[in-house]
């Protein structure tokens, strides 16, 4: 059955990969939000002749939150209906740099956790009022302990996964789904600086198991799926000991 | 960008290089580099080596498909496996593919790449019908058979020596099914196989598997496999799961006594002169990819592929002095593919040209060089050449008198700026 697919941050290498797949699987519809253009239209081609139905772009800085609610009325006013909302957007800072630079941290925590938690607002209401959907956001490994080297990052993820077990809990009696997705190490521009190892994959390997868990209606993920033992070996850790660890 | 250790298919050579890979080519600044682009790395030896490499394996999105006429506009990065996926099952499949899916488009061009096919129709370029090339001062340029031919002539063949392929438009091929019918020939010696080519020459796909260390009377003893797209059955993609060899193996698995071995069963495999049988495109033109780093079979140290093409004219005699020397040498070679190459076409320095082209992969070792090289002197004796996207150790000289059209490929490359921008390792080697 033909769905309407909204995914914002599209440019994004792991949005990319999942709305590839979508369009390949032929009659969907999708609505992407990236801020820039060049790189939009190029995806909206992209995904035009791997055979979506349809494919709509805005472009938009999306931390530009006052913009958020007419974005999402346009979405619904295209599109009727919307069974798939993905939100991948997201920077990766130098948590030194954030250390150093109070302007700096909250900037990052603007686009990682509060410009998310705007869109959300608006579209749960949504959402609420539609009775069924999915709502599926990118979050991190990194949100589920705060580490010395990644911290705002980590806080930004973290208050983003929080707000989705409160959304989640909320929204479960209208029938939309939220899911939380906490990827571990992906090979994308994000991370174009790190030596990748073993525990490394490729967006394509993410965007298969977002769909995955979107299908099955899963209320959270990690993916690859070792990333749960990993984890919960790490929440377990007593504070005593972690405090003194240099991670 | 990242500092990594990096090799081609065959693992050897080895270099320490600054990879960036850009998300998209307006992140590509060329100007302050000297460098060589990078698809896939399926070329064997140094051709996509330098000190900075810029690969493209983020460049891969498509920009537009034309139904009527099956031309496909897509991002240089983008692999054959990818186009595959989203086209075959639309009735469309690649005009002209190597024997592995996994290589970039660009690559493709850059190395003219040629098929089972190429006696009917032709190298990859020919299907071709426009190209944008990133050059060195920056800019995007068009090119095709009618635009800055120049540059289209240098660039398809060119091994990424005249600029970095950001897109181009290829023809596909219309397809009722993805089943191929095979038709396997027994051929008992180097005579009699090139006598099965001429009298298939209308076969659609042909190409012939020797068994290197078979001599005396037996010597060039092989399977001919021709091939048709069928016209009925689906248009369903092979499903199963594909293996990985995970790590280096030890090279004394892989010695005369185990290829003699496995070459003997194999031709003993097909008992019957003549055999028909319906199979899917991907083992047909694919056996390989099935097997993830099949090139660790090799251990270590790597391995070296010898890909020349003698001249119609030279045919047997000369085609038979080789294999002879190989087989003396007593140097197994896993593959040994023979092929029919079909005329010439107008790229500077496309590999392909009217006659018979055999591959052989060989086990690194230090007194492989030498009986490379001799190899070598009886190629140019007879007025061949060696393929570039499988070479990582000829002369000079060889390359220079084998392939006569580099000067007017150098003018090309200085007319557009590439001189000092864009270099391989084998360019260097090569005086390019
Ligand atoms: C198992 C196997 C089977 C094969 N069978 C065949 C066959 O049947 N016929 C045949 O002809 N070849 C065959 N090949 C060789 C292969 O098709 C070529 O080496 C091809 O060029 C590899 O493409 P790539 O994307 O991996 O390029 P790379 O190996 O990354 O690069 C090869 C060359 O292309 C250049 N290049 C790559 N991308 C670009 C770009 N965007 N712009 C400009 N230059 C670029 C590089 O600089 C380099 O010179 C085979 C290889 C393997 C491993
Ligand atoms: N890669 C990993 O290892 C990893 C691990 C866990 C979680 N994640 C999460 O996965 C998500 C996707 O990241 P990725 O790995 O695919 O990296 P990516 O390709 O760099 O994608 C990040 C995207 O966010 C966009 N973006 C950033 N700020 C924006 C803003 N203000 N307005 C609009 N768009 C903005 C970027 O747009 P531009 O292209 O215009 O800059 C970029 O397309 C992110 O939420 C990330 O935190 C990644």
């Amino acid at each position: 059955m033909s769905k309407n697919i909204l995914i914002i941050g599209a440019t994004s290498a792991i949005a990319r990969a999942t709305a590839r797949i979508y369009a390949q699987a032929g009659g969907n519809n999708l609505f992407l939000v990236a801020r820039n253009k060049v790189q939009l239209d190029r995806n909206c081609a992209d995904l035009q002749v791997r055979g979506a139905a349809s494919v709509h772009t805005e472009t938009l800085d999306l931390n530009q939150f006052e913009q958020h609610g007419p974005l999402i009325d346009k979405v619904f006013d295209v599109m009727g209906r919307v069974d798939i909302v993905l939100i991948a957007h997201g920077t990766l800072p130098d948590q030194n740099e954030c250390a150093a630079d109070v302007e700096k941290t909250l900037a990052e925590l603007n686009t990682n956790a509060i410009s998310i938690i705007s869109l959300l607002t608006h579209l749960a209401n949504r959402m609420e009022q539609q009775r069924f959907g999915t709502i599926a956001v990118i979050s991190s490994v990194a949100g589920d302990r705060g580490r010395q080297s990644n911290y705002i990052y980590g806080a930004a993820k973290g208050m983003v996964s929080v707000f989705m077990q409160g959304l989640r809990n909320r929204l479960f009696k209208s029938g939309v789904n939220v899911l939380t997705i906490k990827p571990g190490f992906v090979d994308t521009p994000m991370t174009k600086e790190f030596d990748k190892g073993l525990l490394w994959v490729k967006p394509d390997a993410i965007a298969r198991g977002i769909i995955k868990a979107i299908n099955k209606r899963k209320g959270e993920v990690y993916l690859p799926g070792f990333w749960a033992l990993i984890m919960f070996i790490i929440r377990s850790i007593p504070e005593m000991i972690f405090k003194r660890l240099s991670l | 960008m990242s500092n990594q250790l990096i090799s081609g298919w065959g693992r050897y050579p080895v270099v320490d290089a600054e990879i960036a890979v850009p998300a998209r080519f307006e992140n590509i600044d060329l100007t302050a580099l000297n460098s060589i682009a990078r698809g896939m790395g399926r070329s064997y030896g140094d051709s996509a080596l330098a000190t900075q490499i810029i690969s493209t394996q983020q460049l891969d999105n498509l920009i537009a498909f034309n139904g009527q006429s099956g031309e496909l506009r897509c991002a240089g990065g983008t692999t054959l496996e990818e186009i595959l996926k989203v086209f075959v099952p639309r009735g469309w499949f690649l005009s002209v593919t190597p024997g592995t899916k996994f290589v970039s488009v660009g690559g493709a061009i850059a190395s003219d790449v040629h098929g089972k096919n190429h006696h009917k129709i032709g190298s990859f370029c020919d299907h071709v019908t426009s190209i944008e090339l990133l050059i060195g001062s920056g800019e995007m340029v068009s090119c095709s058979p009618q635009q800055n031919s120049d540059l289209f002539r240098a660039t398809c063949g060119g091994m990424g020596l005249t600029g970095i392929i950001v897109s181009a438009t290829i023809k596909l091929l219309p397809i009722q099914s993805t089943t191929i019918r095979q038709q396997t020939l027994k051929a008992a010696n180097l005579k009699e196989v090139f006598q099965l080519f001429e009298a298939n020459r209308s076969a659609t796909y042909s190409v012939a598997w020797i068994d290197c260390l078979a001599s005396g009377n037996a010597l060039g003893r092989s399977l001919l496999y021709l091939g048709e797209h069928d016209e009925s059955g689906t248009l369903d993609m092979q499903s199963g799961h594909s293996k990985s060899i995970p790590f280096d193996m030890p090279t004394t698995l892989l010695n005369r006594f185990t290829i003699q071995a496995f070459n003997t069963l194999y031709y003993h495999k097909v008992c019957e002169t003549v055999s028909q049988q319906q199979v899917h495109y991907e083992p047909y033109f694919y056996p390989l990819d099935s097997i993830h780093h099949w090139n660790r079979l090799y251990g270590r140290r790597g391995f070296l592929q010898y890909q020349f093409v003698l001249p119609k004219t030279a045919g047997l005699e000369g085609m038979t002095k080789i294999l002879q020397r190989i087989s003396a040498s007593k140097k197994g070679s896993f593959l040994a593919v023979l092929k029919e190459l079909g005329a010439q076409n107008k790229n500077l320095l496309s590999f392909p040209i009217e006659g018979y082209t055999l591959a052989l992969d060989f086990k690194w070792e230090p007194d492989l060089l030498q009986l490379l090289n001799e190899l070598d002197q009886i190629v140019l004796e007879y007025g061949g050449r060696i393929y570039l996207t499988k070479d990582a150790r000829m002369s000079e000289a060889t390359f220079k008198q084998s392939y006569p059209s580099w000067e007017q490929f150098m003018e090309i490359r200085h007319k557009y700026g590439a001189t000092e921008h864009f270099n391989s390792l084998q360019s260097e080697r090569l005086g390019l």
